[in-house]
Formats: C-alpha cells, sequence, structure tokens
C-alpha cells in the first residue's frame, strides 16, 4: 500500500536519542489526529525498540540506528526501527517476558512485551552478526 | 529529586521522563535516599512523572529488591493512565503497594 507520507531518522546509538526519536514519530504521528493515549502507546513502544537498538544492539560501541514511520491512506502507522549491531540469537525467547541479558543493569525484560501490548502488530527479524529490524503497526483512524 | 522523610518513610518526587538514559540518575538518587537502613519504606510519587517506559520498571523493582532485603516496602502514588499501564502491564502492582 503506497503511504501517504513518509519519514525516515538516522541518529547515534547514544541513550539521549530514544527521547528524541520517540518524540520525533510522535510529532510524525500526530497528522492524522490520533488521541493522546495512542500517541503515548506509539512513544513506548518506539522507546523500547530505539533502547534495544543502543543497549543489545550496540552495547558498548556506537553504531547508526534508523527509524522509518509511513503513515498508509487506510490510517495504519508503520513503524521500523534498525540497527546494524550485533542481531539476536534467539527471537522467541528474546521476546519472552521478564528474559533479559542483563539483569545485573536492571533491565526489566519486558521491552517486547510493552511493544506488544501498545502496538496492534510487532514482528522482529534478526541474524547474529547483521542486526535487528522491528517493524510495528498502530492504528490510528479507521476500521 | 525532591523528597521527604517521615520517621521511618522516605517520600521521593520522581518528576520528568524515566527511560533507559535517565534511569541511572534516577537510581543513584533513590539509592542514596534509602541508603539510611533506617528507612523502612520508600514512597515513589509519581505525580510529576511524564513519561515511563521498561526501563523505569527496572528502576522501581531494583529499589523493591532492595527494600524488600531490609524487611522494607515500597509503594508508589499518583501514576497518570499512562505509567499506570506500564505498572500493570509488568506485574509490579502484585508486589508494590499502590496508595
Amino acid at each position: 500500500m503506497e503511504p501517504i507520507n513518509q519519514m525516515k531518522l538516522e541518529f547515534v546509538s547514544v541513550p539521549e536519542n530514544e527521547g528524541f526519536a520517540r518524540v520525533a514519530v510522535s510529532a510524525f504521528a500526530v497528522q492524522l489526529n490520533p488521541t493522546l493515549d495512542v500517541l503515548a502507546d506509539i512513544k513506548t513502544a518506539v522507546s523500547e525498540a530505539v533502547t534495544n537498538a543502543i543497549v543489545h544492539g550496540y552495547g558498548e560501541r556506537k553504531g547508526t540506528v534508523t527509524v522509518s514511520a509511513a503513515l498508509r491512506p487506510d490510517g495504519v502507522l508503520e513503524i521500523s526501527v534498525h540497527d546494524r549491531g550485533r542481531g539476536i540469537d534467539d527471537i522467541p525467547r528474546a521476546m519472552q517476558p521478564f528474559f533479559t541479558t542483563q539483569p545485573e543493569k536492571e533491565r526489566s525484560g519486558m521491552g517486547f512485551s510493552v511493544m506488544q501490548t501498545f502496538m496492534d502488530d510487532v514482528q522482529v527479524e534478526s541474524a547474529p552478526g547483521e542486526g535487528t529490524t522491528v517493524r510495528m503497526k498502530k492504528r490510528l483512524r479507521g476500521n | 529529586m525532591e523528597y521527604e522523610r517521615r520517621k521511618d518513610t522516605v517520600i521521593a518526587r520522581v518528576t520528568g521522563e524515566l527511560d533507559h538514559c535517565s534511569a541511572p540518575a534516577v537510581r543513584r538518587e533513590l539509592d542514596r535516599l534509602i541508603g539510611d537502613p533506617s528507612v523502612r519504606r520508600l514512597v515513589l510519587d509519581l505525580s510529576g512523572m511524564t513519561f515511563m517506559d521498561s526501563s523505569g520498571i527496572g528502576v522501581i523493582l531494583g529499589r523493591y529488591r532492595e527494600m524488600r532485603a531490609r524487611g522494607g516496602r515500597v509503594a508508589v502514588r499518583s501514576m497518570n493512565p499512562h505509567v499506570e499501564k506500564i505498572f500493570f502491564l509488568s506485574g509490579m502492582n502484585q508486589v508494590i503497594d499502590i496508595i
């Protein structure tokens, strides 16, 4: 489906950009007049995906995180968060609630659960050494 | 971070956004406030919190474990609906009091 509008952001994988990314996507989504609750859901899901890219994708090294968003004519917002980091070995395991590889850093392991709860659809593509792409959809209007 | 001490209780007002970026500073400040072993109860006033993601769950559960280890408790108050949604999703309501 041809989008009616789209955007793409690229930024360095530093924590300060988590807030930037979620606010930017939220501002992009505003053009379809979603409710404040829906905007909060989008901000949270983007924050989780970008944090995963920074923390788990790149870890101690810096890389580029790419966030794309597209508004479809049927009122669905599509978001993609991509990194070229270390990738995920076992995606189903990584998506289990409370699963974390960094419990000593007080990671909750709830990132994917939050994305799945707050968005209508979440798909993860990843391969070890090749990075990860998280694709999410949220209906902003219509049925 | 604003806080208030009442006998064995510390009431801390966590404001702004709590994400992976801000979590280390919030964690350090809360740990400083509960560093006194006579503190038996930590109350987090979230009325000024504008955003929280799962990094906030880690911060709150981390303080819960710290307080539980000394026989203490953690409570939260004045969550906005968004923060409340994260709170219940994580199951924190099963171990942390809502007042």
